[in-house]
C-alpha cells in the first residue's frame, strides 16, 4: 500500500491522544497505584458515622488497609452498620477497634482501625464490637457550655 | 395599534416554529448521515484527510490553550489555597477541574470555533457553488462522500484533543504549582493520584468529549448542508454554527455532570 503524508500525521495523532491517555491514567489517575487485589470484609456498628462516604479510606496507624464497602441504616438498633473491605495482606486481631476520624479540621473522614491483644484474627463476614462514634462538634461545644455554666455558680460563691 | 403588537409576536413565532423545524430536520439529517456511513469506514483515507484537517491542524491552539489554562488554574489556585494553609493540593485542584470539566468544555469551544467554522464554510461553499449537485448528477452520494467523512473525523478527533487539552493542562498547573512557587514535587503527583479516579474522574471526561465531538460535528456539518447558496448565508451558517455549538455543549455537559455526580454517589 502506498504511504501519503496524511497516514503519518494520523498515526502521529492518534499515537498523542493515547499517550495522553496513558499520562492521565498513570500519572495523574489513580491507576499506576498497586489496588489491593485480594480483600475480606467485616462489619462494624456505629451510633453516629459523621461524613463517612461509600469507598472512604481505612487506615491503621495512618496507613491505607481498606475501604468502606457498604453503609446502611439498621432499623432494628437504629445505629449504621458499615461493611468495611479490608486487604487481605493485613490481618487484624479479633478485638480490633474501628473509629470514625476526621484527618484535620476540613480533611475527610475515615475509618480508623487499632489493633487489640487477641490471637484469633479477623475473617470473612466478622464483626468489630468495640466502636468509637464520630465526633460532632455540635454536641461538644454543647457539653462544653453546659459544664462551663454549671461550674459558675460554684466560682461565684 | 393592533399591527404594532401583532407583527413582533408574529415574527417571534415564526422564529421559535423554524427554531423546532430545524431541530427536527437536523434529527433526520443525523439519521441519514448515520445510515451513509458506510463509506466512510470502507475508505479510511477519506476519514483520515479531513482527520487531518479538522484535529491535527488544531492540535497547536489545543496544547497552548491547554498549557495555559492550567498555569492560570495553578497560580489561581494556590493563591486560594493559599488561605486555607492547603497549597499541597494544588495538583488536585488542577487535574479534577481540567479532567472532569476544563479538558472536554474548553477543547469542544476550541475546536467549535477552530474547526466547526472551517467545515461549515467548506461544505456551505461547496453547496453555493454547485459542487454537491454534481456530484449528484455523477451518483456520487454528497452524504457520503463529503458529509459523512467530515462527521466521523470530528468524532474521532475531540476525544483526543480533549485529553491532549488535560494533558497540557495538568503540566502547566506543574510547571506554575512545582517549578515555580515550590510546592513538594511528592506530594504534588501523589495527592493528585490519590484524588483522581480513572473510571469516575478521566473515563467520564473522554465520554463528555465524545458526545461534545458527535454534537459538534452534527451541527457544523448540517449548517454548511442548510446553508442558502449565496455569500451571506455561509456566513451566517458559519456563525451560526460556533454560537449553536457553544450553547449546546454547555447545555449537554451541565446534563452529562449531573448523570456522572449522581452516578458516582
Amino acid at each position: 500500500m502506498e504511504r501519503t503524508t496524511i497516514d503519518l500525521w494520523f498515526g502521529a495523532f492518534v499515537a498523542a491522544g493515547f499517550a495522553a491517555l496513558l499520562v492521565l491514567a498513570l500519572k495523574v489517575g489513580n491507576l499506576g497505584a498497586q489496588r489491593p487485589a485480594e480483600t475480606y470484609r467485616v462489619e462494624a456498628r456505629f451510633d453516629n458515622i459523621g461524613g463517612l462516604k461509600l469507598r472512604g479510606p481505612v487506615r491503621s496507624a495512618g496507613v491505607l488497609v481498606g475501604r468502606v464497602a457498604d453503609i446502611h441504616f439498621d432499623t432494628e438498633r437504629y445505629q449504621a452498620t458499615v461493611a468495611l473491605a479490608l486487604d487481605k495482606r493485613y490481618q487484624f486481631p479479633k478485638d480490633t477497634t474501628a473509629s470514625i476520624l476526621t484527618s484535620g479540621l476540613l480533611g475527610e473522614t475515615y475509618v480508623g482501625l487499632d489493633a487489640g491483644g487477641d490471637d484469633k484474627k479477623l475473617a470473612q463476614g466478622d464483626r468489630i464490637t468495640i466502636t468509637q462514634s464520630a465526633v460532632v462538634l455540635e454536641k461538644l461545644i454543647g457539653q462544653f457550655l453546659f459544664s462551663k455554666a454549671q461550674e459558675e455558680p460554684a466560682a461565684g460563691q | 395599534m393592533l399591527e404594532r403588537v401583532a407583527r413582533p409576536v408574529a415574527r417571534l413565532g415564526a422564529n421559535v416554529i423554524d427554531g423546532i423545524w430545524r431541530i427536527g430536520v437536523m434529527a433526520r439529517f443525523f439519521g441519514l448521515v448515520l445510515i451513509s456511513s458506510g463509506t466512510s469506514f470502507s475508505r479510511f483515507r477519506l476519514v483520515m484527510r479531513e482527520v487531518y484537517f479538522s484535529g491535527v491542524l488544531s492540535l497547536v491552539i489545543i496544547i497552548v490553550s491547554g498549557l495555559f489554562v492550567g498555569m492560570v488554574l495553578g497560580l489561581q489556585g494556590y493563591e486560594t489555597l493559599q488561605t486555607y494553609g492547603a497549597t499541597e493540593s494544588i495538583g488536585v485542584l488542577v487535574a479534577l477541574s481540567l479532567v472532569r470539566e476544563l479538558g472536554p468544555v474548553v477543547a469542544a469551544l476550541l475546536f467549535a470555533s477552530r474547526a466547526g467554522s472551517a467545515i461549515t464554510a467548506e461544505i456551505g461553499l461547496m453547496k453555493a457553488t454547485e459542487q454537491l449537485t454534481a456530484m449528484d448528477m455523477m451518483a456520487v452520494s454528497p452524504m457520503a462522500r463529503v458529509i459523512a467523512p467530515r462527521f466521523w473525523a470530528g468524532v474521532i478527533s475531540m476525544p483526543v484533543l480533549a485529553m491532549l487539552f488535560s494533558a497540557m493542562g495538568v503540566f502547566g498547573g506543574y510547571l506554575i504549582g512545582v517549578v515555580i512557587i515550590g510546592v513538594d514535587n511528592g506530594v504534588f503527583w501523589g495527592q493528585m493520584q490519590a484524588a483522581v479516579d480513572f473510571r469516575y474522574d478521566v473515563l467520564n471526561g473522554v465520554v463528555k468529549s465524545f458526545v461534545f465531538g458527535i454534537a459538534i460535528s452534527v451541527i457544523a456539518t448540517f449548517q454548511g448542508y442548510d446553508a442558502p447558496p449565496t455569500a451571506e448565508g455561509v456566513s451566517r451558517a458559519t456563525t451560526r454554527t460556533v454560537v449553536t455549538s457553544a450553547l449546546v455543549i454547555l447545555a449537554l455537559d451541565l446534563v452529562l455532570t449531573a448523570f456522572m455526580l449522581r452516578a458516582q454517589d
